[in-house]
Parts: structure tokens; C-alpha cells; sequence
């Protein structure tokens, strides 16, 4: 895929409005690539991760919200605790998949990611943590293709006491949700 | 001398010479086949103060009187095998390396070749130690005087260090006033201090500096002699002023009408008078006429008249207030001068790549595309805007600027395949100087290599992108192109693989650094080498790196290669240590390894026939001619003469003479003769 970037991007105050929401000042990288050969996941993205800071740092917001490499990232922290710069490569990856969806830019090959992420935080909302049937159960709802995926591994769980058939509410469940709020 | 009694000692080297060569059959073969060799050993390392103690107690012992060192080059340790020598009594000269390590066990992997080999090495060696002579170093006196070429920051460096070190220095400049490119630049990094602010202390040091004499507005014509005895001939071109009677009052540029003269100085951003000086702080602060465009020069040249009578223009003499003569003189001539010097600096500078060279980049083409030195101007508090930065072609203000580097550097399709070294760090501090200047502007950088190898250079270029905001994009520029007013730059990131176009309002040119278009001419003048780029070539990389290819001809700053301030004036600062050293002694020492061209007994005189091809192969100018003359003082036959002093003993005249009457001293035919026939004979 061919990349243009015009005075436009340049121009543009990208960089700036990461910096707000993250903190994280990415005038520092000067890619060196130590976060990329260091990724478990580089392999399967579409653009390495030093690629993603530098569509941040030319202003290039169309590449970076809409790559699915700031959906496989596993957020390891494996890139954060090496960088020679300090720059926080994976908490940037964060803002950036908030961004992405707030502007409705999620890249569709990975909806099952995203959809993943929703139902992970619906359990964590409704019961203050993470109920591992009823959220897969979510997700397999949404995304029916996925219905049959991993399915022998149940059984296994189950027997294991690994997956309950209720869900189990913390004590301050009220609490959670509260913050829940208060991020909206 | 047939019957020398010879040792022979064979190095190990520790395992260099030792895995593929077996030293102890060397050894033996050597004493058991060379009749003469009285004595031979093997030492572990022959370099290690017991390896020379051996050698000299065994020549007193054993009474030697020829020696020969089996170990590494000659270029490594036949000095101190020689000195060895000296303390026994030994003339050094019967002192010679057979060299088996570089050329024999370093090539040779097994032991039978490298052992046969390292046999037939000595042996020849062993022959040519036979019919060596004695010889004395050659003695040269010193004239304790020093000549700088060049009046940059290098020169003024070297100049001053070799003035405080109590010798007298002669300065030759050949534009208006000293400071050379230093005094051009705004600010420098990576301190970002007042450029002018730091060079001209250092230039009015030079100027009242009674040891330094200055000649500025002058050229080399000649140089000739050796080390410790130059004579060099300065051309003084007529500057149409008299230095000692003027005052640089300014009345004189103050009234030239010839206004729209484009300023060298302010590398064609701003203009000059016709009668002018180059800058505010020029030293001599006295002004100098530029008979190109003068018009009463020119009206003297069309006329066919001598300038004075020519009634033009005669503004700036009647301004001038000197009575009862005016220190202008429209007739002054071109005067050579002739000076005595012991030891020579080069420090002619460079020059910044001509913009033309660059059509994709618009370079010479469009007014607001600029080169390196250009922006200095611009944004220099002495330039033509008084460092605002404006855009030369409608004056307003860039809002976006891009900034190219490796322009002419790393371009071998240009013919400058080298780095310029400097661009890096001073493209860095221009994105500072802008963005100091212009606060909402952009600068956007296009590199290849980002390379601030130096003392805080790496944190000044991290701090243009980290602090200032400016943005560097990794990929060259292909095509700068004009659109209406602004210029479009055509890039690549090849960080992210993207395609880069910019609309930008001026664009700078890191422009390369070359060497000075007549660099060629002044090597030749002073008999030194240049490589291939035309910058000055020091005799050693490493170990020798201010030395030229001449003795007592030294090299500083960028005339030798691309380098910053700093290094510039360590260079100069180590140049000028040379010279003093040179100049702390009355006479100088040469190794005797000199040509010599034969004299014989009349009616002969010497085979020599006169043919002067010697002359010619001779890199060092190291052949004079001589007339052998009768008592009546007719000449009976020229033929060639060695100068001791110039001659390196290289040995080309020796093989060019066709009469063969030229040996060189220490490799004569005689002994080069015995080395090879001790091989063919066996």
C-alpha cells in the first residue's frame, strides 16, 4: 500500500493530541527498532511497531488508527521496558486504540479483537471481574464464527474448576462501576 | 668491506614469526651456508630492551661490524635496531632488517615454505649488509621563521600558537581581511555562541601579535627550498589603497556609487561597494578597491589608460581625508615579496559545493533555495537582514522550511563520494535558529544518516528534534519544484515507506564542503599530495596526520578534509607544535638515504650527461642543475645536482638516469646487485 504523506499530515497537530492523552512525548523516538525486534507479535502486524510511532511523529493519523498492529499488540511491555528512549510504546498502543474507535477507525480485520475487548470489560463492569463463561459467551454471541473456536479446551476447565457456571461479584462491584462512569 | 664479520639474529615475534617460520633452522642454515655470518641467534622478541641488549653486547663481544635483524618491516623497528647500534659504536647504516614476518610468515601458512623462504630473505640481506658503507646523517640549519597560508580560524590558530612560542610568523591571506569562513557563521554548535563573538578576539590577537607579520589581499606565487630553508614568494595584489595611510574612516565606501555589487561575504544575499570591506570587523578594517567592477577601472581598461587618468569616477579619493597624500592610489601595482621561512602551514580552507550542481534541487535556479552558508548569513546578526530570517526572494517570512542534507555529500554520481562530516550537526543548529526565530514555523529535515559524532553533538541534534520540534524524515530529496509561490519538495520517509511532498516556503541545501578550486595549484606550488577529492593529504592517516608529504610543510583545518571548529583548531594547535618543534632546533638531522649524482676526476667531471630527466620524475624538486665551469669561468659541462636538504631518497632519478650516474645512498646499484644475485645463484 502506497503512503503519502503531504504537508497536511506534517502540519497537523497528531503528535501533539497523543502527547495530551498519553504523556507520552514521541518527539524522543528516533527509531532505532529495538521495540519491533523485540515484539512477540511483529510477525503477524501489518505495520511494526517503530512504524507506528513514526506515522504518530509525521502526523500520519489515517496509518496509525487505522493499522491492526495496535490491535495484535499483546500489551507485554516488552517494547516499554527495553526502549533506550523511555518511550511508552505499549501505553501508547492503548491511546491509540482508543482514538481508533472513538473516530470509528478500527481496522474490520480485527473485529474479533475488538469485540473481545467489549466483552471483556462488560463482564468486568457488570461483576467488578472478569466471569470467564459469561464473557466468552458474549463474544461468541457477537462474533458467531468463532462459536466452535477453542471449544475442547472447555471441558478440560471446567474440570479443572477453571470456569464457573455463575458468576461470581466482588465486594465492591458498585465501586468498579463507578469508575466506569467516570471514564465514559 | 668483503670480509665483514656479520651476525645475523632472527626474531620470533613471538608465535607472528615463530608458527610458520622455524627461526632456529633459519639460523643455522644462515651460519652454516654464508661464509662471513660469524655468528647467529634467535630471540623471542629481538624488539624488548633484552632482545637490544643482546644485540649490542654480541656486536661488542663477537666484534661485528655488519648486522642483520631477521623480524617485522623495516617501517616498524629498524630504528631502534640502528639506535641500538649507535650505543655500541656501530655506524647504523651496517644495520639492516630482513623483513620475515609482513613478507613471509604473515603470507606463508606452512613451515617448510615460510623456513626456505625466510633463509633466501636473510641471506640476501646478509649480502647487501656486506656493501654497505658508512654513513652520516645530513645537517641542515634552520631559519627560525614560520609561513601560514591561509588566515581562517586554522590559520590564526596556528599563527598565534606558533607566535607565543617566541617565533616569527608570516600570515598570507588572500581575500580583504582575515577570518575566513568562521567569521561567516551565525552561531556555532553545539553551543550555539555568537560565531563572530568568539573568531574575532582571536583575529585582532592575530593582528597586534608582534611576532605576526599579516599580508592580506595576497597570494603564493612560489615556493622553493627544503625543510628548515623555504624561500617563498608572496604576491601582494594591488589593493588600490595604501594600508599604512589609511584609517578606514569609511568615507571612501561611503560614497562609491557602484552599490549593487553582490557581497562574497554575505555569499550573494546582500551587496557591496566597489571600495569596500568584506564585514564590520575585518582586520586590516581598511577597505580595498575590486577593479572588476569599479567603474573607473573598467573605463580605464576600455580607454586603454592608466587608471589615474581616467575622470569617471573619483568619488571615493576626493571622500578620502588623508592629506597631504591620499591613502587611495588607483595606479598601485601588483608587488612580490620574497621571505625566508623554516617550516610551512597550509590552512586554505575550503569551499561550499556550487549550488548550480543540484537542477533537480532548483539550486541556482530559484531565489529561495538557499545553501548552508547562505542561511548563516540570513540568520546572522552582521548579514544582510540583520538576522531576520526572510525569504531572499519576496523578503517574507518562511513559515515552512525544509532543510536537506547530503547535498553534494555521500553523492558519488556528483563526484563527492565522501561525508562532509559537518552538515549533521550544523543543519541541527539551523532548525534551532529558525525555530529561535520564528516561533509557529515548521522545519522539516530530510537525512540519510544522522551522524553527530562528537562531544555533546548527538544530545544538540536529539534536543532540534525533542525540544525545538523539528522534523526529521529519513530519505533524500529527489525534486524541489516551483508552484506558484511556494516550492514543493518531493521526499521519501523510508521509515514508514511513504511518499513525502512538501509545500514549503524556502529550502536549505546542507551544501557539501570541497576543496578550494586552486587546491591542486598550491599542492603543486609546494610540492605535496592531494588525494583524489583535492583536499591535502596528510603522509599517515594515523600517526601522521598534520604532516604533508614534504618535510617542514605541515597541514591544518579543512584544506586537508571536511571537519568542524573544534577539530579544526586542535589540528592547527597540533601542526603548530610541529613547527615549533622544528624550529627549537639550529640545525636539523636528515637520514643520509639521499641521491647523489657522481663527480669524477677532470677531464670527466661526472658521467652525468645533462639530460635532466631526473628533473622531470623528481617529486620533490630535488634536482638542480650545476655548471662545471673552467678557471675562466666558461662553462664546461651542466649536469645534475642532488639538493640533500629536499631529497626523500626515494630513488626515482636513480633508476630514470640513463648514464648511470646517479646511486642512492644506502640502495646503491652495487648492493641492490648482491641482494638479488644472492638469490639467483642458489
Amino acid at each position: 500500500m502506497k503512503i503519502k504523506i503531504t504537508t497536511k499530515e506534517l502540519k497537523s497537530d497528531f503528535a501533539k493530541e497523543v502527547e495530551e492523552r498519553s504523556g507520552i512525548d514521541v518527539k524522543k523516538c528516533y527509531q532505532c527498532g529495538k521495540c519491533t525486534a523485540g515484539c512477540p507479535v511483529a510477525y503477524e502486524m501489518d505495520y511494526m511497531p517503530n512504524q507506528i510511532i513514526r506515522f504518530v511523529q509525521i502526523g500520519a493519523r489515517r496509518e496509525a488508527l487505522t493499522s491492526r498492529t495496535i490491535w495484535l499488540c499483546a500489551s507485554c511491555i516488552t517494547c516499554t521496558t527495553r526502549c533506550p528512549k523511555e518511550v511508552k510504546i505499549a501505553e501508547l498502543m492503548d491511546v491509540l486504540r482508543e482514538m481508533s474507535l472513538e473516530e470509528g477507525l478500527a481496522n474490520p480485520l480485527e473485529k474479533n479483537i475488538t469485540t473481545f475487548h467489549e466483552a471483556f470489560l462488560n463482564s468486568v463492569k457488570k461483576h467488578g471481574r472478569i466471569s470467564e463463561l459469561w464473557m466468552l459467551n458474549e463474544y461468541k454471541m457477537k462474533r458467531p464464527k468463532t462459536a466452535l473456536q477453542d471449544l475442547i479446551v472447555g471441558p478440560q476447565m471446567l474440570s479443572k474448576g477453571k470456569l464457573s457456571f455463575l458468576p461470581h461479584d466482588i465486594k465492591g462491584k458498585d465501586a468498579v462501576k463507578r469508575i466506569f462512569e467516570k471514564c465514559k | 668491506m668483503g670480509n665483514k664479520k656479520i651476525g645475523v639474529f632472527v626474531c620470533h615475534c613471538g608465535t607472528n614469526i615463530s608458527a610458520t617460520v622455524d627461526v632456529e633452522k633459519v639460523a643455522e642454515e644462515t651460519k652454516k651456508n654464508n661464509p662471513g655470518v660469524s655468528y647467529t641467534t634467535t630471540y623471542k622478541y629481538m624488539c624488548s630492551d633484552p632482545g637490544q641488549k643482546l644485540l649490542r653486547d654480541k656486536i661488542k663481544e663477537e666484534g661485528l661490524d655488519g648486522v642483520v635483524v631477521a623480524a617485522c618491516s623495516p617501517k616498524m623497528h629498524e630504528h631502534t635496531f640502528r639506535n641500538a647500534a649507535i650505543k655500541t659504536g656501530l655506524n647504523p647504516y651496517h644495520v639492516e632488517i630482513s623483513n620475515i614476518r609482513e613478507q613471509c610468515s604473515w603470507v606463508h601458512p606452512e613451515i617448510p615454505v615460510g623456513t626456505e623462504k625466510s633463509t633466501d630473505l636473510v641471506r640476501m640481506m646478509t649480502e647487501k649488509v656486506r656493501k654497505d658503507k658508512s654513513l652520516n646523517a645530513i645537517k641542515v640549519p634552520v631559519t627560525k621563521r614560520a609561513l601560514v597560508i591561509g588566515g581562517g580560524i586554522a590559520g590564526i590558530q596556528a599563527a598565534l600558537d606558533i607566535a607565543d612560542g617566541g617565533h616569527e610568523v608570516i600570515m598570507v591571506e588572500r581575500e580583504a581581511s582575515i577570518g575566513g569562513h568562521m567569521a561567516q557563521l551565525s552561531e556555532t554548535f553545539p553551543t550555539l555562541d555568537c560565531s563572530q563573538c568568539i573568531m574575532t578576539p582571536k583575529m585582532v590577537e592575530a593582528a597586534q601579535n608582534d611576532n605576526i607579520t599579516m599580508h592580506t589581499w595576497s597570494e603564493i606565487e612560489s615556493v622553493d627550498g627544503y625543510i628548515g630553508n623555504f624561500t617563498v614568494k608572496i604576491r601582494k595584489k594591488a589593493r588600490s589603497v595604501d594600508l599604512d595611510l589609511c584609517t578606514g574612516c569609511s568615507s571612501c565606501w561611503q560614497v562609491c556609487p557602484c552599490s549593487k555589487i553582490k557581497s562574497e561575504f554575505d555569499m550573494g544575499l546582500g551587496n557591496r561597494t566597489a571600495i569596500y570591506i568584506p564585514f564590520p570587523q575585518a582586520i586590516p578594517s581598511k577597505p580595498v578597491i575590486d577593479r572588476e567592477n569599479c567603474i573607473l577601472f573598467k573605463d580605464a581598461r576600455k580607454k586603454n589608460i592608466k587608471p589615474n587618468d581616467s575622470k569617471v569616477c573619483r568619488k571615493c579619493i576626493d571622500a578620502c581625508p588623508i592629506a597631504p597624500v591620499k591613502a587611495i592610489d588607483y595606479n598601485q601595482e601588483d608587488e612580490i615579496i620574497e621571505v625566508k621561512v623554516g617550516a610551512i602551514i597550509v590552512a586554505t580552507g575550503y569551499k561550499e559545493l556550487e549550488d548550480g550542481l543540484y537542477g533537480e534541487y532548483g539550486g541556482g535556479k530559484y531565489e529561495d533555495v538557499i545553501t548552508g552558508l547562505q542561511f548563516e548569513r540570513l540568520a546572522s546578526a552582521s548579514g544582510p537582514t540583520e538576522g531576520v530570517i526572510k525569504r531572499p526572494s519576496d523578503g517574507k517570512e518562511p513559515e515552512i522550511v525544509v532543510f536537506i542534507q547530503c547535498v553534494g555529500s555521500r553523492d558519488p554520481a556528483k563526484g563527492c563520494s565522501y561525508c562532509s562530516k559537518t552538515c549533521c550537526m550544523y543543519t541541527a543548529k539551523h532548525t534551532m535558529l529558525y525555530k529561535h526565530k520564528v516561533h509557529h514555523g515548521h522545519a522539516f529535515v530530510f537525512y540519510i544518516d544522522i551522524r553527530c559524532a562528537g562531544k555533546g553533538y548527538e544530545e544538540f541534534s536529539q534536543r532540534a528534534i525533542e525540544e525545538e520540534g523539528a522534523t526529521y524524515l529519513r530519505g533524500r530529496v529527489s525534486r524541489v519544484y516551483k508552484k506558484g509561490e511556494k516550492l514543493v519538495v518531493l521526499g521519501a520517509d523510508t521509515l514508514t515507506g511513504s511518499v513525502v511532498e512538501i509545500e514549503a516556503d524556502m529550502v536549505v541545501l546542507a551544501s557539501a564542503m570541497k576543496a578550494q578550486d586552486d587546491a591542486m595549484e598550491i599542492a603543486q606550488k609546494l610540492s605535496i599530495q592531494y588525494d583524489k577529492d583535492k583536499f591535502l593529504s596528510e603522509i599517515h592517516p594515523k600517526l601522521k596526520p598534520v604532516e604533508s608529504s614534504s618535510a617542514g610543510i605541515f597541514l591544518a583545518g579543512t584544506c586537508q578534509g571536511p571537519k568542524d571548529i573544534p577539530e579544526t583548531v586542535a589540528q592547527a594547535g597540533a601542526a603548530a607544535s610541529k613547527v615549533l618543534a622544528l624550529l627549537s632546533s639550529d640545525e636539523l638531522e636528515r637520514e643520509p638515504v639521499v641521491a647523489r649524482v657522481d663527480r669524477q676526476l677532470p677531464p670527466v667531471f661526472s658521467t652525468c650527461i645533462g639530460c635532466f630527466y631526473c628533473q622531470k620524475v623528481c617529486p620533490y624538486s630535488a634536482i638542480e642543475s650545476e655548471d662545471i665551469k673552467a678557471r675562466d669561468g666558461s662553462v664546461i659541462k651542466t649536469v645534475a645536482r642532488v639538493n640533500e636538504g629536499l631529497c626523500q631518497g626515494c630513488g626515482l632519478c636513480a633508476a630514470t638516469c640513463r648514464s648511470k650516474s646517479i646511486e642512492l645512498d644506502g640502495f646503491n646499484d652495487e648492493q641492490i646487485y648482491a641482494e638479488i644475485n644472492a638469490v639467483e645463484f642458489n
